[in-house]
């Protein structure tokens, strides 16, 4: 499995944090429009599934997929937002995303002096050789 | 002060089986609770003051609890109000203060309701002096409902309508659903 790249939104549209492992590819526009594009992505495509669904919609918008690249979404109930773009092999990152939303939330639990409601996490360094999935977080607080 | 009882709040999660560290942990966290509810009135002389400080502070604890509170126990978006009000009795106040209230005293429309704790594991060994009779003593505890429900689109009211501490038989929360907070989109350039 390769994890190409992976956005985490806080529920206001900003981007908490950016990583990327393995993209040959860049977007052509800066990362901040690139962010908003996202974003904004995200949001249409969750409201056009909504309104276009045939059924009651339980879980709404999970991910979509090109030839090249499938792209993985997970949201919290409380508004975070956590995108993973990777191969086409994996079927179903739900639990990983969730995962990865567990480790990180705890830093922002733990850090007594951050001040925005949103965890605000600094470092999130990944350790991944492309064909595995390993994950190790580290947390420095906001200040 | 929030940032110490952030810390104090963090440090005293998840209770599991009693072991004697257990109780030790429980009655510093009763302790340490009530020494900040003396600080504070020392710092404010003037119950209806201390609490809003009390119910400010628990708001700042719920809008960061709720993302720990997600984050282990997996639960995803309630429905309506009737599974949220379940979740929040049967498992976050069994999560982090070890008590499953009781849900009870639904209002004919559905959007208010009571939570009946018959043990509130910070007013152990507490007793009120006369002279704090208006003093919530737990207010603590509605801001923190407030902020964790307001960080999932819910806005609610919250507050004590029995306290043991002041004479009643049973502490009774009084939870009223106020609205839904609408998702917005953040203002570009459209």
């Amino acid at each position: 499995m390769t994890v190409h790249n992976l956005y985490i939104f806080d529920r206001n549209g900003s981007c908490l944090h950016y990583g990327e492992w393995n993209r040959k590819k860049q977007a052509g526009i800066s990362k901040e429009e690139e962010f908003k594009l996202m974003y904004g992505m995200l949001f249409s495509i969750r409201s056009f599934c909504s309104k276009m669904s045939p059924l009651d919609m339980k879980d709404g918008f999970l991910t979509f997929q090109t030839s090249k690249y499938k792209l993985h979404y997970y949201e919290t109930a409380t508004g975070i937002k956590i995108i993973m773009n990777t191969d086409l092999g994996v079927p179903n990152a739900k639990d990983i995303l969730h995962q990865i939303y567990s480790t990180v939330s705890m830093g922002g639990v733990s850090n007594p002096v951050s001040l925005s409601p949103s965890p605000s996490l600094l470092s999130l360094s990944f350790l991944s050789p492309p064909s595995s999935l390993s994950l190790s977080l580290s947390h420095s607080h906001c200040m | 002060m929030i940032q110490h009882t952030s810390r104090l709040c963090k440090g005293y999660l998840s209770k599991k089986e009693s072991d004697a560290s257990d109780d030790l942990n429980s009655e510093l966290f009763t302790l340490t609770y009530g020494a900040l509810v003396t600080q504070l009135c020392k710092d404010y002389e003037n119950d209806e003051e201390v609490n809003k400080q009390l119910d400010k502070m628990g708001y700042n604890i719920g809008v960061r609890l709720i993302e720990d509170f997600l984050a282990r126990s997996s639960i995803g978006r309630c429905q309506d109000f009737r599974e949220t009000a379940d979740v929040i009795a049967k498992v976050a106040f069994k999560m982090y203060l070890g008590i499953t209230p009781s849900v009870t005293n639904w209002s004919p429309a559905g959007d208010e309701l009571s939570l009946i704790l018959e043990s509130n594991p910070l007013v152990d060994f507490v007793e009120l002096p006369d002279n704090h009779s208006s003093l919530v003593y737990s207010n603590l505890l509605c801001g923190v409902l407030r902020g964790a429900l307001e960080m999932v689109q819910m806005a609610v009211d919250v507050k004590f309508a029995q306290d043991t501490l002041r004479g009643d038989n049973v502490t009774e929360i009084r939870m009223k659903f106020i609205k839904r907070m609408e998702e917005n989109l953040p203002a570009g350039d459209e």
